[in-house]
């Protein structure tokens, strides 16, 4: 069960994440993030600190959105993920492929860096 | 010990499937990485079942059987009377290639073997046995 929030701060879209996403929660995801490219934010910033566990299901939607936000010059950067969520993510290396930032604040120098 | 549930095919159920897992493995001195890794897995060789064998029907059941005994590797049983999906049977694909096909799937199989050390599949009458195997630390 995920519970997701949207707020938007200094031009970039902030993505919060509370609870479990798996098979039957990751659309709820994907949709979050489709809504915000929709939108026409370049900038996303998705804050994991209340994200309890997250699936194969979950992580394949963050993957499946990397090559389009290359050819579209979206940035995303994630932060605030427990030492669990985070060691999810560095299991298949997705920690290579993702920006990961450690809280709200590097997040946001990362994805203005970028 | 020997732990057992029954659970019926609807994705929803894999909350519980997950809590069943980690209160299984609760006081037998396994680190809290090594249990999150493994319930990582089962969650998605349950989900692989329902969606793939059992197209979500809820009314369909399947077993979850967990043996621990301490100094061994942990054994986790899937028992089933569906069609069986075969994870040895499908290559496990690059990571790139699911990054540049745009693929949603494909990381749970990579996933599962890269957690798992042993995955072997075997008839029992008319149901299949998927059988799961891992060394952990026991403290």
């Amino acid at each position: 069960m995920i519970h997701i929030k949207r707020l938007q701060e200094d031009g970039a879209d902030i993505i919060v994440l509370i609870g479990e996403i798996d098979a039957s929660s990751s659309i709820e995801l994907d949709l979050a993030i489709a809504k915000s490219v929709g939108e026409g934010f370049k900038k996303i910033l998705v804050d994991c600190g209340a994200l309890e566990y997250i699936s194969s299901a979950g992580l394949g939607v963050f993957m499946s959105y990397i090559e389009e936000f290359k050819d579209r010059d979206i940035k995303m950067v994630l932060f605030g993920m427990s030492e669990k969520v985070a060691h999810t993510f560095g299991i298949l290396g997705l920690n290579e492929l993702l920006q990961i930032g450690k809280d709200k604040v590097q997040a946001k120098q990362i994805v203005n860096e970028l | 010990m020997n732990y057992k549930v029954s659970v019926g095919c609807s994705i929803e159920n894999l909350k519980h499937v997950r809590d069943f897992i980690r209160g299984s493995l609760k006081n037998h001195g396994i680190s809290d990485l090594e249990v999150s890794e493994i319930v990582l897995a089962l969650d998605e060789m349950c989900s692989n079942l329902m969606i793939h064998s059992h197209q979500c029907n809820p009314d369909d059941l399947f077993e979850l059987h967990i043996h621990v005994e301490k100094d061994n590797p942990l054994v986790f049983e899937l028992i089933d009377d569906g069609t069986v999906f075969d994870i040895n049977q499908f290559s496990t694909p690059a990571l790139d290639s699911i990054v540049h096909e745009k693929r949603k799937g494909g990381l749970g199989i990579r996933l599962v073997k890269s957690i798992m050390d042993k995955i072997e599949y075997k008839k029992s009458g008319d149901k299949t046995i998927c059988r799961l195997s891992k060394s952990v630390n026991f403290d």
